[in-house]
């Protein structure tokens, strides 16, 4: 029996039964071909229904009125100076927190070269992250009231011991100044679990072949290095950016009254039905929240592809 | 030839290294203490007690938080659920598209990284009007809820059972198996699922933090998790908030350091 021939083999009598043994099933190949189909319904169904479907449904209301006549009202609205507005607050906020989330991300995975892969620091920065990456949320907003509220520790002691007032010139931290800290808070964890593959990739002769070539730290980094890394950091900071865009929770959580972002749009058109005098509006937010999504993921895979050439 | 690699910049010096994590890591500690420290305050008086921690263990006082503790079981309910949302549709699956379906694989991988392209704000919209007809056919209860969570959690799922399949050769597997005389339900028990238990019990343990983590759907939709009613309870008493919300991260950092543990532990054998 050879490597070549056993998908074939596999294919022949895959789901007919558990208990009949013959190797060979290649006679009865038609009937099973489509036993095995039926293999895939499941989930095909429930992705139909719990993932397609939504996303035509967020994407196909914002066409339609109350009435259920087709309109290009809602989309038209997402023109309109007030959700230009909020569209604009989540760019600078996602691009902002990107950026600096990149960065700082960066410059962790950059120390923990130095530390043993498998070693104790490392899988616990590991975990860590994944928690504050993926967990964050409405605890990160309790975290930051905590911290830089009204009465927060570092807000206190800033106060107290040092004369600083940081909310001198009012609250922003209820407001989308306020996102800036707990948004930066996940950006850096999530961009240290994207990143750290990139950087574990340069293999190790690279900087001895420079070495040996007579480079310097300088010539290191401009012609090996940063090359190799490029399109995986600027991958992350894309993904860094889709993740704060599309961020609702910690927003929820911390601005409770207002449409400040794009998100908390959404909110307020699914809680009063209602923006700017439109129904089903909150379709036509989901729309311009996808393509958004959409161009930025597309740029993010097609980096992705690129990255994968060196992590072999 | 790391001090050639410390020379040329490529990796930092160990004072560098600590410098960067040191300094980081203490900046990244500051909100975590600050809630710390939030749970034990007296009031706006200032001083110091433990009574929001004892509370908690008072059979009498903690009626009030009745509410939280019935948000707590709803979302263990949602993550079992969930899980078996993973174990029973997405796996087997999985398995089948790969021993059966190798022209799939590229078209799986996509779907289901979907949901990161399509976020849980965007998809909620759409699924308002499906949780409608969800409720006529299985009723309202809680568990409904996870048939959405199973569609968050698959891009994570997806990634820690796929890194488990790409270092088993499963085809050989099977086909030796079979060559011996096992049945498909053989194959499954006994070579195929023993193979992949690192990769199933990561994508367990992922799909339950972010199941317990979880706000945007359920809040939206008017369902009460832990998430939403941490932030109903923070309005009225936002030390027990603080508390709840502290203990949840301990736990899902616990369960990730045990993703991390399952992840490194000696790889099996690459057969291919």
């Amino acid at each position: 029996m050879s490597v070549a021939n056993a998908p074939e083999l596999v294919n022949g009598d895959a789901e007919t039964s558990g208990s009949r043994r013959r190797p060979s099933g290649v006679p009865r190949r038609r009937r099973v071909g489509v036993v095995k189909y039926l293999g895939l319904t499941p989930f095909a169904i429930y992705v139909l229904l719990f993932l397609a479907v939504p996303t035509f449904i967020a994407i196909g209301t914002g066409f339609f009125d109350a009435d259920g006549a087709l309109t290009f009202d809602n989309v038209r609205a997402l023109l309109d100076p007030v959700i230009l507005g909020t569209f604009l607050s989540s760019f600078w906020v996602s691009a902002f927190t990107a950026i600096v989330g990149a960065v700082v991300g960066a410059l962790v995975c950059y120390g923990l070269l130095d530390t043993r892969p498998d070693g104790a620091l490392r899988s616990f920065v590991n975990s860590a992250s994944s928690v504050l990456a993926q967990f964050g949320g409405v605890m990160l907003a309790f975290a930051f009231i905590a911290t830089i509220g009204i009465q927060g520790l570092v807000t206190v002691i800033l106060r107290e011991r040092f004369g600083v007032d940081i909310f001198a010139e009012g609250v922003w931290l209820y407001q989308v100044p306020g996102l800036l800290l707990p948004y930066i808070y996940f950006q850096v964890p999530l961009m240290i679990i994207t990143f750290m593959p990139a950087l574990e990739g340069l293999k190790p002769q690279w900087a001895e072949a420079a070495a040996t070539l007579g480079g310097t730290r300088l010539t290191y980094w401009t012609r090996i290095a940063g090359p190799v890394l490029a399109p995986s950091f600027f991958g992350s900071l894309l993904l860094l950016f889709a993740n704060a865009f599309s961020s609702y929770a910690t927003a929820a959580a911390l601005i409770s009254q207002g449409a400040q972002i794009v998100p908390l749009q959404i909110r307020a058109a699914l809680i009063s039905e209602t923006v700017l005098g439109r129904s089903n509006m909150a379709g036509a937010l989901a729309l311009g929240m996808i393509i958004v999504m959409v161009v930025v993921m597309t740029a993010y895979s097609f980096l992705q592809a690129r990255t994968a050439r060196w992590q072999r | 030839m790391s001090e050639v690699a410390v020379r040329i910049g490529a990796k930092p010096g160990r004072i560098t290294s600590r410098a960067i994590l040191g300094g980081i890591g203490l900046v990244f500690a500051i909100p975590i203490i600050a809630m710390i420290e939030f749970t034990f305050r007296a009031g706006l008086g200032g001083g110091y007690t433990l009574d929001h921690w004892t509370v908690l263990l008072d059979p009498e006082q903690n009626d009030k938080y009745a509410q939280l503790f019935t948000a707590v079981r709803n979302s263990l309910v949602l993550a079992v659920v969930t899980v078996a949302i993973v174990l029973l549709i997405l796996l087997p699956t999985m398995i089948l598209v790969h021993l059966q379906f190798p022209k799939l694989r590229r078209v799986l991988e996509f779907i289901c990284i979907i949901p990161i392209t399509v976020p849980a704000i965007v998809l909620v919209v759409g699924l308002a009007p499906v949780y409608g007809v969800v409720v006529r056919v299985f009723g309202s209860s809680v568990w409904t809820l996870a048939l959405a969570y199973g569609i968050t959690v698959l891009p994570y799922a997806y990634r820690s059972i796929q890194a488990n399949i790409s270092t088993v050769d499963m085809i050989t597997l099977s086909e030796a198996a079979r060559s011996l005389g096992a049945g498909w339900g053989n194959v499954m028990w006994r070579i195929l699922l023993p193979n992949l238990r690192r990769g199933i019990l990561a994508a367990s343990l992922i799909s339950v933090a972010v199941v317990l983590g979880e706000y945007t759907i359920a809040s939206l939709l008017n369902r009460s998790n832990l998430q939403t009613a941490l932030v109903q309870v923070s309005k009225s008493d936002p030390y027990v908030a603080v508390i709840f919300a502290l203990l949840a991260l301990g736990l899902v950092l616990l369960l990730l350091l045990l993703i991390g543990r399952v992840g490194s532990t000696k790889p099996g054998r690459r057969l291919s």
